[in-house]
């Protein structure tokens, strides 16, 4: 019982995800050529009701379902290594046109080749963790 | 019904990711999709060659549940929710790709010039896919998140980090697709 929760946010994740169209390849292409607002406005609207959800649970003190106060962790604070694997990350997401949620929604819709991306990105995941201690951050 | 089965507008697929994002934070989790490859690197063993992986992945196996829950909810999207109408891309999207020698622009989730095996069986098109994955893979964990993680969840929570990560991605996907694919495709 504890999982089905989590089962069922992967699921409505997996359904919004593919009935907005994010997770195609010529949405992303469409996007970085700034050809359409569709993906703007859901990334906008995302962040936009995002920020007042994350409020309102600071404003009214909600607390979770472990009756612990709402937490989002901070990232730590860096420069180096946010805007070069961020620019790393991008080049790779407007090539393969799906970032890590959308590779295993894609693998539902039954796209069997994502598997070939999947297992690149756990290789460049395997050889970040190697040259960790020798990359700016 | 009907509007179910039609692709859903911004206004309706933005506010239900940040729902996601906001049931998340509220059962205790945060949402990032990409921590998720670094687990699976634990449990395939990778903590025998860094340290990076040597922690505790079963604390993760709620995230892998919305990772399996994801694979499923992609396929009753497309198996049951769709009806299998082409996508409203922009004419000029199309117009770019046809010019590129892509056929069938928006009547699948993604071009078969990249993801159809007969062209993933060529070196151009195998290495295509290698190297978005391992630049996916490498450049989200270096960066310590990815859309989920930074543009979604960073941003709603007003960090300053995720927003240096997000416009590292726009970097590297713009020039990708202004300066690379000309040479690529």
């Amino acid at each position: 019982m504890k999982f089905l929760k989590f089962l069922l946010v992967g699921i409505f994740f997996g359904i919004v995800l593919v009935k907005s169209e994010a997770v195609s390849w010529y949405r992303i292409f469409e996007m970085f050529k700034f050809q359409s607002f569709h993906m703007y406005g859901i990334i906008g609207t995302a962040v936009g009701l995002g920020i007042l959800f994350l409020w309102i649970f600071r404003k009214f003190k909600v607390k979770n379902i472990e009756g612990e106060k709402i937490k989002v962790p901070q990232k730590e604070k860096r420069f180096t290594r946010y805007i070069l694997g961020g620019t790393i990350f991008g080049l790779g997401w407007a090539l393969a046109g799906a970032c890590p949620g959308p590779m295993y929604i894609l693998l539902g819709t039954g796209a069997s080749s994502i598997l070939i991306v999947i297992a690149a990105a756990l290789l460049g995941t395997f050889v970040y963790g190697l040259l960790r201690g020798k990359l700016p951050h | 019904m009907e509007n179910i089965l039609q692709p859903w507008p911004w206004y309706v697929s933005g506010p239900l990711i940040a729902l996601i994002m906001a049931v998340l934070v509220f059962f205790g989790k945060t949402f990032g999709m990409s921590s998720n490859l670094r687990t699976l690197c634990s449990i395939g063993g990778a903590g025998k060659y860094a340290d990076f992986f040597k922690f505790d992945w079963k604390t993760q196996r709620w995230n892998l549940t919305v990772v399996l829950g994801a694979i499923i909810g992609g396929c009753i999207a497309v198996q049951f929710l769709s009806d299998g109408s082409t996508m409203d891309l922009s004419h000029e999207t199309i117009a770019d790709l046809n010019a590129y020698g892509f056929q069938n622009v928006g009547k699948s989730l993604l071009p078969a010039e990249l993801y159809d095996w007969g062209n993933i069986m060529s070196l151009k098109g195998l290495a295509i896919l290698v190297i978005a994955g391992f630049l996916v893979g490498f450049g989200t964990r270096y960066a310590g998140g990815c859309t989920s993680g930074h543009a979604i969840t960073g941003l709603s929570n007003i960090q300053w980090p995720s927003l240096i990560a997000v416009i590292g991605f726009f970097v590297g996907g713009l020039i990708m697709t202004h300066l690379l694919f000309p040479l690529i495709f």
